[in-house]
């Protein structure tokens, strides 16, 4: 039963408690890049998923064969790999969201989530946990990049997942924002997103972050301080 | 458009129409992280331009095999090696050769491997269809422009310090929002080109 529980546990902390997006600040290029669309936001975070379910359990799997002194680049080529799929498929099976997201997908190779994940959770855990690591974290990430998209997508275009079977489009007479679709509307609506979460999770919002080097040798803030926090527990 | 032309104009565009932290919003990660004071600002910034500047050159080639050999594929594996590899290499020359140049912007180089500018760039250059010389100069500019977007926004940072926000933001929902201002008034270069 305890057992359970900490797997249930594993899954749900990406969620809200330990948001890498909200909480942790961590991958925040994609998070202002491509959420100005709902339906973008979404594709976002689905393949940010999959390459981090995929790079987590393959991390997990080579463990014990990855010497320490070369773990980085094992990890960086990894991840690039999953990358390369995701970017394959999508390109064959929804071209239109491959457009839109162009460079971006490519970037996921960067996206401190999913090294931070590699050098923090999978790199010491089994198999499983970590896959349910990346699935909660990586459906944290998600729901914040739709979250963030629709926020944006309403008032600043006045639809919602357009380009989708299930699009809604206001009225004209709804008054549309444009800032909301400019970068600048990115930065507000997550900086009153991460005031939002810092209500709910009772926590005060993060003073700085330093994530800019994140799987380097621990000059991430963000993760150091969750690193801490797993170690208490 | 002559040479000159072309270069004024990809700087103009790099640093303000079309500024990678502020319009594009790449490299978020450090223009929120190492924003705080202007010297580490400075520092990141000229790190940054000088990794670009090399990743450009390094990779450029390396795309040509690629292409030569139909493995275009493969280009961000090869793209993100190559990066961490160079880093890690100018770190250690450094050291070695250009003690006070590795005091300056020693700390920073680690943080530029997962920079996703420093990635981007390389891969724009490819899809932008540079020449050699341009897409090097582009990768500068692009620095450039990285370097003017933190060091304006320290200058912001510093005096959102002495004032009194509301205990809900204090810390990063004040400085996301005081990002998206900055980033307002980048908007007023747009069409300059």
């Amino acid at each position: 039963m305890a057992k359970n529980n900490s797997y249930l546990h594993e899954f749900t902390k990406g969620l809200l408690k330990e948001n890498p997006t909200l909480v942790g600040l961590l991958g925040m290029c994609p998070t202002l890049a491509v959420t100005s669309q709902a339906f973008n936001a979404l594709g976002m975070g689905l393949a940010t998923l999959f390459v981090l379910v995929g790079s987590n359990l393959m991390i997990s799997l080579l463990r014990k064969v990855i010497p320490a002194t070369v773990k980085l680049p094992c990890y960086i080529v990894i991840i690039a790999g999953f990358v390369t799929i995701v970017d394959f498929l999508l390109h064959g099976f929804v071209p239109e969201l491959h457009e839109n997201l162009g460079t971006f997908l490519s970037l996921i190779t960067v996206n401190c989530i999913i090294l931070g994940r590699a050098e923090m959770f999978a790199s010491k855990n089994k198999p499983l946990p970590s896959v349910l690591d990346g699935l909660g974290m990586g459906l944290g990430f998600t729901l914040s990049l739709l979250c963030i998209g629709t926020i944006r997508e309403i008032f600043g275009a006045g639809s919602w997942m357009a380009g989708t079977p299930i699009a809604i489009i206001f009225p004209e007479s709804f008054p549309k924002l444009s800032i909301f679709t400019s970068t600048a509307g990115g930065f507000l609506t997550l900086g009153l997103l991460v005031a939002l979460a810092g209500i709910l999770t009772k926590k005060k919002p993060p003073a700085e972050i330093a994530c800019g080097g994140c799987p380097m040798a621990g000059h991430c803030a963000g993760c150091t301080s969750a690193d801490r926090k797993e170690e208490q527990a | 458009m002559n040479l000159f032309q072309s270069l004024i104009t990809t700087m103009l565009a790099a640093v303000l129409t079309d500024n990678y932290v502020l319009s594009r919003s790449i490299g978020i990660c450090p223009f929120l992280g190492v924003s705080k004071k202007l010297s580490s600002s400075l520092g990141m910034g000229a790190a940054v331009i000088f990794v670009m500047g090399c990743a450009a050159a390094a990779t450029y080639p390396v795309y040509q095999l690629l292409a030569m050999l139909g493995l275009e594929y493969l280009q961000t594996v090869a793209f993100i090696l190559i990066i961490a590899l160079f880093v890690q290499l100018v770190e250690i020359v450094m050291k070695k050769l250009l003690p006070p140049l590795y005091k300056a912007l020693g700390v920073y180089l680690p943080l530029i491997t997962t920079n996703c500018a420093v990635l981007n760039v390389t891969l724009n250059n490819i899809d932008d269809g540079y020449s050699y010389g341009m897409a090097v100069w582009n990768a500068v500019c692009v620095g450039i422009g990285f370097t003017v977007a933190l060091v304006i926004f320290s200058g912001v940072r510093s005096k959102i310090e002495a004032a009194d926000i509301p205990e809900t933001f204090k810390g990063i929902p004040a400085t996301l929002v005081a990002a998206a201002l900055v980033s307002v008034s980048f908007t007023a270069f747009s069409g300059m080109i």
